[in-house]
């Protein structure tokens, strides 16, 4: 049933077959980074594993860190292509993460301080 | 691809009522809100694992020496986090089948929506048949069990003829039973002092044989290590539960073509986004519980 005073702004989401062809090589190419990603993430805990670097090593610190940059690159490529946030309005973006990285940041900075002490 | 949202439209009209000042519909903005309070909710459930994490880590459980198993593999051969690898890469790869049924939706393709949306429920109850192993594994313990002594060190109790093979478990205590029924303490290279006779006996007696996991028991190290698992993967398992449900409602949706009667494949877009959202927070499981 279509209504005439609500805007289906899905509609204006379809695209044809050529779109579509362009759409789908980018999706193939981000899985493709995605699976790269997890086997890099897979083979550093075989190779760099944290009983042999010790515990409290500069070198184990590097690859904790390093864990969080492939991590949050990860969950960068499935919010931007795979959640198509990348292609909503301006607005949307920051309604969306600007509440989530205040909160988030605020728990972690709560956490860290307050075990410390 | 959204050709609405990345349409110029000025201002006065786009917050001047009549329309979504975000260009999406009612629907998805709800499902991206929903979103955000779900991730609220596994941060929380990751920063408190950091935190419990880090004031235990002297017996502190390693997960690669925990999660080693294969199915099908006997146990005595080690393949760290092979499984939990594979089971993370079954659910990026359901996620983009997901993301392949949203493309056919937007050309009205009923018949690519229907694959690659049931191919995404097969993902989903590969992943949750992975999961139930999983616990499974960690539920039923090592080949043999651990004592517990009254220090909180695990140990493992092995006799003079070196019976039982020792696994370094966390905190690498070993205590090996002597042929006059003494114990010999030994923390990893260190071999340590030997405790004879009553003192023995006592830490015998006092010491708790613990075999598997659950939440009031954890062969591995720490309680709460295995109150973390059970919490954090069963929440995500539960997540993922309902995104296989959630999916098969609207495949059948599809392939009865209620989807295409209305117009649009919104629906599948909607349900995507509770898809990829499910695959996110595993992305983030994976690194923080597994393998950092």
């Amino acid at each position: 049933m279509e209504r005439d005073d609500v805007i289906e702004y899905s509609l204006y989401n379809h695209h044809n077959e050529e779109e579509g062809k362009k759409i789908r090589k980018n999706i193939y190419l981000v899985t493709i980074i995605l699976s790269v990603v997890t086997i890099v993430e897979v083979l550093m805990g075989v190779l760099l594993p944290k009983a042999a670097l010790g515990m409290n090593s500069t070198a184990w610190e590097m690859v904790k860190l390093g864990y969080v940059i492939l991590t949050l690159l990860k969950a960068g490529y499935i919010v931007v292509i795979f959640m198509h946030l990348g292609d909503e309005r301006k607005s949307l973006k920051w309604a969306i993460l600007a509440p989530y990285a205040l909160f988030i940041l605020y728990l972690l900075y709560i956490l860290l301080v307050e075990a410390s002490a | 691809m959204a050709a609405e949202a990345s349409k110029p439209i000025d201002s006065k009209v786009l917050w001047g009522g009549g329309r979504s000042p975000f260009s999406v519909s009612y629907g998805k903005l709800m499902m991206w809100f929903f979103l955000i309070s779900d991730a609220l909710t596994f941060g929380g459930f990751l920063g408190a694992l950091g935190f419990a994490r880090h004031k235990f880590e002297a017996v502190w459980p390693v997960t690669e020496q925990i999660f080693y198993h294969f199915p099908f593999v006997p146990h005595d051969v080690h393949l760290p986090l092979l499984y939990v690898a594979l089971m993370t890469f079954i659910l990026i790869v359901s996620s983009v089948t997901m993301v392949l049924a949203v493309e056919a939706g937007h050309r009205m393709d009923k018949k690519g929506v229907t694959k690659w949306l049931a191919l995404t429920v097969v993902g989903g109850f590969i992943f949750l048949g992975s999961q139930a192993w999983e616990w499974s594994t960690f539920i039923h313990g090592s080949d043999h069990g651990v004592y517990k002594l009254n220090s909180g060190f695990t140990t493992e109790l092995v006799t003079s003829g070196g019976e039982k093979t020792t696994a370094d478990l966390g905190s690498g205590v070993v205590a090996e039973i002597q042929a006059d029924e003494s114990l010999l303490i030994k923390n990893g290279e260190f071999i340590g002092s030997t405790v004879t006779g009553e003192d023995a006996e006592a830490i015998k007696s006092t010491a708790e044989f613990v075999h598997g996991a659950s939440l009031t028991r954890n062969e591995y190290g720490h309680q709460l290590y295995a109150d973390f698992f059970f919490f954090i993967t069963g929440f995500h398992g539960t997540h993922v539960l309902s995104g296989v449900i959630l999916n098969l409602v609207i495949l059948i949706n599809v392939i009865k073509g209620v989807y295409h009667k209305r117009g649009h494949y919104e629906m599948v877009e909607k349900s995507g986004l509770y898809w990829h959202f499910v695959d996110l927070v595993w992305v983030f499981v994976f690194t923080f519980f597994y393998l950092v």
